[in-house]
């Protein structure tokens, strides 16, 4: 057995369009995602029934359902109850947003329930409404505790990614595979695409760790 | 006229009573002394004046207007709008301080201003340096509340409440989380704010302070006002038992 790159350099800008897919799912997952998540975890810290019920429903469905059902659920089962079609990025993104909000709700919800009730006497005694309370000083506190936590999820986010390849989406993965299929060379065309995510996400996976060893020392 | 009016004030927390029915008055400019062992509802009664806690039983009035609606006989309910304007008008100051740790001392007399009056930035920063500058933190007003002593921090907080130019300012236990030595300085502030005729309510253990501030002094147990009178009548010539034992209990160290 001999390793051989050269079918894989060969397709660099395949994996390079794959690569731009990566990152542009990334960065819409990352967004709807953390910020549904925030949506819906102040529904989950809230008192009325009315905003926890809902939110929790949300929570237990998407965290016990696989994404990559929920992904197939969108591409394929959806259109036929809908009048439209969608799209493999549309399917995809929907799938894991919704997945990473219903975590990172969780995420947010400790981290708002961290923050010492003091906090909100301070803020209400000086006549704030409890939305510029969230906002002006609950909020700012808690994301900084977060942080740690939320980065780890946005490092979730960016392998989930490659469940998008199940509905063709063209991402890193979904272009290993093409070149796989099409060179018979699957031990390098996806040694790469290992290679690749290793690149882009060790640095991420070490700012977490200086991100927590600073929290920790501001304690 | 009465700048706050309780009336039967009652406080649930759960099947717990914490306050039975009080009856409190509160003139312009007076200086009113809480006492009362742990437990007693001495913190209850502040925060529900403020309607940190909503009162569940007995009316409030503030300037002779009366909160809240009658939902059903005894039972009121309180807008949110109605609330926050009432907090405006009542500062408070926390035996924790609870300042805002992300910002300045005076990130937090601006805050009040800024957010809740929707004053422009450089105004408030004025007015909020002139408050720090009143409680004797004027070189401090960049420092964040970690680096500051536990007297300091009280004294930032106090200038964050009176920075909102309230009518009426309670204080809980103001003194009670601070090391002996630095006691002296928050209270120095209160005794100032006394000075200038601020109507206050004070919970506290400092009873030598109590005696030479307040007008009044009321006595709290089980959630009732068991005595009441001028610091000379309450602290010097107790009528009520309860009242001699507790002061008794608390004078057993002092010299």
């Amino acid at each position: 057995m001999r390793w051989d790159f050269t079918s894989v350099f060969a397709n660099t800008d395949a994996l390079l369009a794959g690569a731009a897919g990566t990152l542009r799912i990334f960065a819409i997952c990352l967004v709807l995602g953390l910020g549904l998540g925030l949506v819906v975890g102040l529904g989950r810290y809230a008192r009325t029934k009315w905003l926890y019920l809902p939110a929790t429903a949300f929570v237990e469905f998407f965290r016990n359902t696989p994404v990559l059902v929920q992904i197939l659920w969108f591409y394929f089962a959806l259109p036929i109850l809908m009048p439209f079609e969608i799209s493999p990025l549309a399917a995809a993104s929907l799938g894991i947003s919704l997945n990473s909000a219903a975590f990172s709700a969780e995420i947010y919800r400790a981290g708002i329930q961290s923050i010492d009730m003091g906090q909100w006497d301070g803020a209400r005694a000086l006549g704030m409404r409890w939305d510029q309370a969230m906002r002006r000083i609950v909020l700012p506190q808690a994301i900084k505790r977060m942080l740690p936590a939320l980065t780890n999820r946005a490092i979730e986010i960016f392998k989930m990614t490659t469940l998008a390849s199940a509905v063709a989406y063209v991402e890193l993965l979904q272009q290993g595979k093409l070149i796989a299929s099409l060179n018979y060379n699957p031990i390098e065309a996806y040694t790469a695409v290992a290679v690749i995510f290793l690149v882009f996400l060790w640095p991420l996976v070490q700012f977490t760790y200086v991100l927590e060893r600073r929290l920790r020392r501001d304690e | 006229m009465s700048l706050l009016r309780v009336t039967g004030l009652t406080k649930r927390f759960g099947a717990n009573e914490v306050l039975r029915g009080i009856d409190l008055e509160v003139r312009q400019g007076e200086r009113i002394a809480i006492l009362g062992a742990s437990g007693s509802g001495k913190s209850s009664l502040l925060r529900c004046l403020n309607f940190m806690e909503l009162p569940s039983a007995g009316s409030i009035a503030l300037d002779g207007e009366v909160l809240g609606r009658e939902r059903r006989p005894g039972e009121r309910v309180y807008r949110e709008s109605e609330l926050t304007q009432v907090r405006q008008r009542i500062g408070m100051v926390f035996q924790q301080f609870n300042l805002f740790p992300h910002m300045t001392a005076v990130g937090n007399v601006m805050e009040g201003l800024r957010t809740v009056r929707r004053m422009p930035r450089e105004a408030a920063r004025l007015r909020a340096e002139t408050e720090l500058k009143r409680v004797g933190l004027g070189d401090k007003a960049d420092a964040y509340p970690a680096h500051l002593s536990g007297g300091q921090k009280q004294r930032v907080a106090i200038a964050r409440a009176l920075a909102m130019d309230p009518e009426m300012l309670l204080f809980d236990e103001p003194t009670s989380a601070l090391d002996p030595g630095l006691v002296g300085e928050v209270l120095g502030v209160i005794r100032d704010l006394a000075e200038e005729g601020r109507t206050m309510l004070l919970v506290t253990h400092e009873l030598g302070f109590a005696y030479h501030v307040a007008t009044r002094v009321i006595f709290l147990a089980d959630g009732t006002i068991h005595e009441s009178g001028t610091p000379d009548e309450v602290l010097k010539n107790p009528q009520k038992e309860r009242t001699r034992a507790f002061l008794a209990s608390h004078k057993q160290y002092s010299l």
